[in-house]
């Protein structure tokens, strides 16, 4: 008795974890709000806990779509003291979408969650608004666990949260996928918004910690939920490819102490082949699509070279340098520049090297950028200069945030002035 | 919802604009705003005189003083705006998108608050 108790329970449990993301997005699509729409799923929860130990419904996602929002118009009704026209309005949505709701149809919840993703992402809220709100709406985090990747407070984060939400409610921010003229640029901004997570997972910029697994898993994640609701698009299987190539070294990339592991040292043998199997398929997929040449692709495709390579003199420098050159015409920026200019130091040599960097720290954009100062330093010690390659690291030092950098940089110190 | 589109854009910059540019400009608002109204979003519009021609007031203590100017001093000024019905933000950043001084200047777009009841 016991026993078959817990197993519903274990049940349960498994279907609260599968279906709290679609069971939001659609209620958020039912009821106008995002607050309701939490509180009605929270409702609609505990009610399946209470009554379904006598047995599951035969569709316990349209169950728990319907609970919630049965509780929430009752919500609505009950809170005659506080109506005003925006809770008339939300009843009458509510109202007029009750009728509609048997749809057991898979694409009617895909839609939604891709109307969630575009109203976290929309471009009128501040772009690390528009990530908490993705991990929190998206990928179903407590406000706490979002806080803690952002090393913020969770006040500070649960402040950020309500503002975001304010701002989509007042501003009248769609619940809505956009129409084809703006759906690429849109897609662009949710792309970046999951990059941003997989990167502030990835290389924490602030902090103890090289790398935040959670994170780097969560983007990951919102890449294959992209990829199955706009499916052969590009730009979403290279970010992914991306994404999987860069996480297959990540226990590769930091020493049992915490140290930076360049690439050239890392232990080849603790890649994750099944990621790398996976990314290199995606980003293959990826180039196949024609007239759509993602920059994520490219990154990608420079990224495969990397793991293709069984020991490091293997790599094939000569078409990295040739697909940074194809990245800059795509996407010119001075941190492409600064990994074209490492690429060219292997194939051509660190005094070409050096030329290229001197010429971009010479425009003076990125002078504060703590890698430019490393590089720097790291061809004039190859080139055998090192009093000023010791220059240029301490400069890199008096930049770097990252504890791991910080020590990394103090040892390249150290091996010159020995 | 209704939404204020304010026409922002230097000054300066505008008052020096050629004649013939002027004139082309000049009929593409009237091209816009005739669409809108045709498409049933326009509610309000004008052009605004330069802010060399702006006061600003104030009510201290029951006292009212007056200066000249704008309220601030901006790199981009309002010269504009329309006053329109969009279903929501995204329609009010296309119609937005769509004014001829947005490929010059920008245009802000505020959400006006419903009236209480």
């Amino acid at each position: 008795m016991m026993s078959s108790a817990r197993k519903v329970d274990r049940e349960v449990e498994e279907i609260f974890r599968r279906e709290a993301g679609r069971v939001l997005a659609t209620l958020i699509r039912l009821l106008g709000d995002f607050d309701l729409a939490e509180e009605a799923r929270q409702e609609a929860f505990t009610a399946a806990v209470e009554q379904w130990t006598a047995g599951l419904p035969a569709n316990p996602r349209a169950w728990l779509i319907n609970t919630g929002r049965n509780k929430a118009i009752d919500r609505i009704r009950r809170d005659i003291v506080f109506r005003t026209k925006i809770f008339d309005r939300e009843l009458a949505s509510a109202e007029a979408d009750a009728a509609a709701f048997d749809e057991t149809d898979e694409a009617v919840f895909g839609d939604d969650r891709l109307r969630l993703i575009f109203t976290c992402c929309h471009p009128a809220l501040k772009q690390e608004a528009q990530i908490a709100l993705t991990l929190r709406e998206v990928c179903g985090l407590s406000t706490q666990a979002v806080a803690r990747g952002f090393l913020l407070s969770e006040e500070t984060m649960a402040q950020r949260l309500v503002r975001a939400k304010k701002k989509i409610r007042d501003a009248g921010i769609p619940y809505e996928t956009p129409e084809p003229p703006l759906l690429h640029e849109r897609l662009q901004g949710v792309l970046a918004v999951v990059y941003g997570v997989f990167t502030e997972g990835y290389a924490a910029t602030t902090g103890t910690r090289l790398v935040d697994a959670e994170l780097c898993g969560e983007a990951i994640r919102l890449g294959y939920l992209l990829d199955e609701l706009l499916p052969n698009n590009a730009a979403v299987l290279g970010l992914l490819a991306l994404m999987l190539l860069h996480d297959a070294r990540r226990a590769a990339r930091e020493s049992l102490t915490g140290d930076v592991v360049l690439l050239e040292d890392q232990d080849r043998t603790v890649w994750d082949q099944t990621e790398i199997a996976e990314g290199l398929r995606l980003v293959d997929r990826s180039l196949s699509i024609s007239g759509q040449l993602s920059v994520y692709a490219v990154q990608a495709a420079i990224a495969a070279l990397h793991v293709r390579a069984l020991r490091k003199e293997d790599t094939d420098w000569p078409q990295i340098v040739g697909l940074y050159e194809v990245l800059l015409r795509l996407q010119p920026s001075p941190v492409i520049e600064l990994n074209h200019a490492v690429a060219v130091s292997m194939v051509d040599g660190a005094a070409r090297a050096l030329d290229l960097v001197d010429s971009l720290a010479a425009r003076g954009q990125v002078s504060q950028y703590h890698l430019l100062h490393a590089a720097r330093g790291r061809f004039l010690q190859q080139l055998g200069r090192l009093g000023e390659a010791g220059h240029a690291y301490r400069a890199a030092l008096s930049y770097a945030a990252l504890e791991p950098e910080r020590r990394f940089l103090r040892a390249r110190i150290a091996s010159i002035e020995v | 919802m209704q939404y204020l589109l304010m026409i922002y854009r230097n000054e300066a910059e505008f008052a020096a604009t050629p004649p013939a540019e002027l004139a082309a400009m000049m009929s593409e608002y009237t091209e816009f705003t005739k669409g809108i109204i045709q498409a049933g979003q326009f509610k309000a519009g004008d052009r605004l005189k330069p802010t060399s021609t702006a006061s600003t007031v104030r009510v201290r203590n029951g006292k009212v003083t007056t200066t000249d100017g704008p309220f601030a001093e901006t790199r981009e000024q309002l010269g504009g705006y329309y006053l329109v019905e969009a279903k929501n933000l995204d329609e009010a950043i296309g119609i937005a998108a769509r004014i001829p001084g947005a490929r010059v200047g920008s245009i802000e777009v505020r959400p006006i608050w419903a009236p209480a009841t």
